[in-house]
């Protein structure tokens, strides 16, 4: 398995070689070589900025196509409770459910089902390790792979908890297996998302060895093929629901939160804002909370570059939702799933170190700051990194040159051409 | 090659808004340098709680970070009003903060003793109506 799987490509053939994404990204992890867009693959933490940001659509998103139903004799679809947000007038999410099944899935597991577990084992796990407070959710992937590689300090305070698409696709399988009949590779989990980020999770695991999702779908693929199947007028024997407002509420920012039934937690989506959260519990700005609850995209899970909604209409759409649903309707009396924890440690990943040890990074760290005299700090990108210090760094680490300054090659040629005029 | 980067900021007077910048600036050099996570944790509190000090109680100042090879010094100098008794400052809630602010959760009067736990040493330099200079080192490996 690859290193650093990202579910970001680029198409080439589209980019302009613009600076739109490489300024957006919050890793700086583009540069623009040669007239193209690069991604760093060590630098990338997949929250999608670059996809929204990019005006010619070159960025994009790398997620399995609808054909992988072929693939399977029998598939489950587990859709996100962000799916339920992209309609209107939906008082029933069985009016979806039962559409994922006419599709073509053939049987449905709701992801909110498991993200109600996780609430109940999450306010347990609190309560047991209160020494260990603020815990920070794991449930948004792009912010757990930040983590990992910016905040080494902040890795203890992750909740151990797989995510709850990992544990209902676990459910779903071993439900399917006894129903079926049929051994676990003829069937097909699969993942209804609202973002690329799954799909790099599943591929990449971090927490786990494998992955029981076999595949991640788009939401907006999943869309116009849902909407004929939709209809009140269905038989309405047949219930899907699995889940209460706790379980529906996790694809709004501040659902998760809310599932802990406590005061004491702090809400934060968007990636720039998760990331001065995370400076500043670093930093210790504030210290008791019981829960740190991060989204990379904005409004939550419902903000994700696969989903058709704006995400703050989406929102809206599944408080109304929840207005109608019981408050749960899983319930763990006090227990722990056995595939609930993480299986493996989360390791940090100092992919923004400058040199193998600290010698040799004090070196380099010396001449970027050298580096960062002489160049202009305008920032422009014309060289095709973001800010001057990260051309800086790029030079440093031998991957560009101080002339791809437009403004140190101008002086360059300046200092060239009085020569030659001395020479006349 | 010089043995140490020296790094200067200057912490502006009254303005909670750029309080931090310092040391988070620090922070993602450090970062970049292999340094411990440990060690970068140890700076960053111990920085940020006397930039903190520095924009409440001296009308800002000037921070000067010295990383050499196996400690990382950090100078906090203020022209502000000196502290009165050290000792008294030094003890964990203690506050000159009055009631109504304490009530709003500031002036714990953890402000000194956490740059005591978190930095290896620590030495303050005071004198009434002149100002203070903090210096504090913490130490790689």
């Amino acid at each position: 398995m690859e290193e650093f799987y990202h579910s970001v490509h680029l198409d080439s053939s589209l980019c302009k070689g613009c600076i739109n994404c490489i300024k957006r990204c919050p890793t700086q992890a583009i540069r623009v070589h040669n007239g193209k867009a690069v991604i760093k693959k060590e630098f990338c933490i997949d929250c999608g900025e670059c996809i929204r940001i990019c005006p010619h659509h070159a960025k994009q998103a790398t997620y399995d196509s609808l054909d992988v139903l072929k693939n399977y004799e029998y598939t489950v679809a587990l859709p996100a409770p962000s799916l339920y947000g992209q309609f209107n007038n939906i008082d029933d999410a069985n009016i979806i459910l039962r559409a994922l099944i006419k599709m073509g899935f053939d049987d449905v597991y709701e992801v909110s089902a498991a993200a109600e577990m996780v609430s109940e084992m999450s306010r347990r796990y609190i309560a047991e390790h209160e020494q260990d407070k603020p815990f920070i959710s794991t449930a948004c992937p792009t912010v757990v792979r930040l983590i990992r590689v910016r905040f080494p300090n902040l890795i203890p305070h992750l909740f151990p908890f797989n995510a709850p698409v990992d544990i209902a696709a676990a459910i779903a399988r071993k439900r399917a297996m006894e129903k079926t009949g049929l051994p676990s590779e003829k069937i097909g989990i699969i993942f209804i998302s609202p973002c690329p980020a799954k799909v790099a999770a599943c591929k990449d695991v971090i927490g786990n060895d494998t992955s029981e999702v076999d595949a991640v779908v788009a939401i907006k693929d999943v869309y116009p093929k849902l909407l004929p199947h939709m209809s009140y007028d269905d038989d309405l024997e047949v219930d899907h629901v699995r889940s209460g407002r706790i379980g529906v509420g996790w694809g709004n920012s501040g659902g998760e939160a809310g599932g802990l039934l406590t005061d004491s937690y702090l809400a934060a989506d968007g990636i720039e804002n998760v990331i001065r959260v995370l400076e500043d519990l670093e930093d210790q700005k504030f210290t008791d909370l019981d829960f740190i609850e991060l989204d990379a995209c904005s409004g939550g899970c419902v903000g994700g570059v696969l989903t058709v909604e704006n995400p703050y209409v989406a929102q809206a759409k599944l408080k109304k939702l929840c207005k109608y649903l019981p408050v749960a309707r899983n319930h763990m009396n006090g227990k722990y799933l056995d595939n609930a924890f993480f299986q493996k440690p989360i390791e940090f990943k100092p992919v923004f170190k400058l040199g193998k040890t600290f010698a040799e990074s004090f070196d380099k760290m010396q001449q970027v700051e050298d580096l960062c005299v002489k160049l202009p700090g305008l920032d422009c990108g014309s060289c095709g990194a973001p800010t001057c210090k990260t051309l800086a760094e790029d030079i440093v680490r031998g991957e560009a040159s101080e002339k791809d300054c437009i403004f140190v090659l101008r002086k360059y040629i300046s200092l060239i051409s009085d020569d030659i005029d001395d020479d006349d | 090659m010089s043995n140490s980067i020296k790094l200067t900021y200057q912490v502006s007077d009254d303005d909670f808004t750029r309080a931090g910048e310092a040391s988070s600036n620090v922070k993602s050099k450090l970062k970049m340098m292999n340094v411990p996570p440990d060690a970068i944790r140890k700076v960053a509190i111990s920085m940020y709680e006397g930039e903190i000090n520095m924009v409440i109680h001296a009308n800002g100042g000037t921070i000067t970070v010295e990383i050499s090879k196996d400690c990382i010094t950090m100078v906090l100098a203020d022209k502000g009003p000196g502290i009165k008794n050290i000792e008294q400052a030094m003890q964990a809630g203690f506050s000159t903060a009055p009631d109504n602010i304490r009530t709003l959760g500031f002036g714990a009067g953890m402000g000194l003793p956490n740059m005591k736990k978190y930095s290896d040493e620590m030495d303050i330099q005071t004198e009434i109506g002149v100002g203070t200079t903090v210096t504090m080192k913490v130490y790689i490996q």
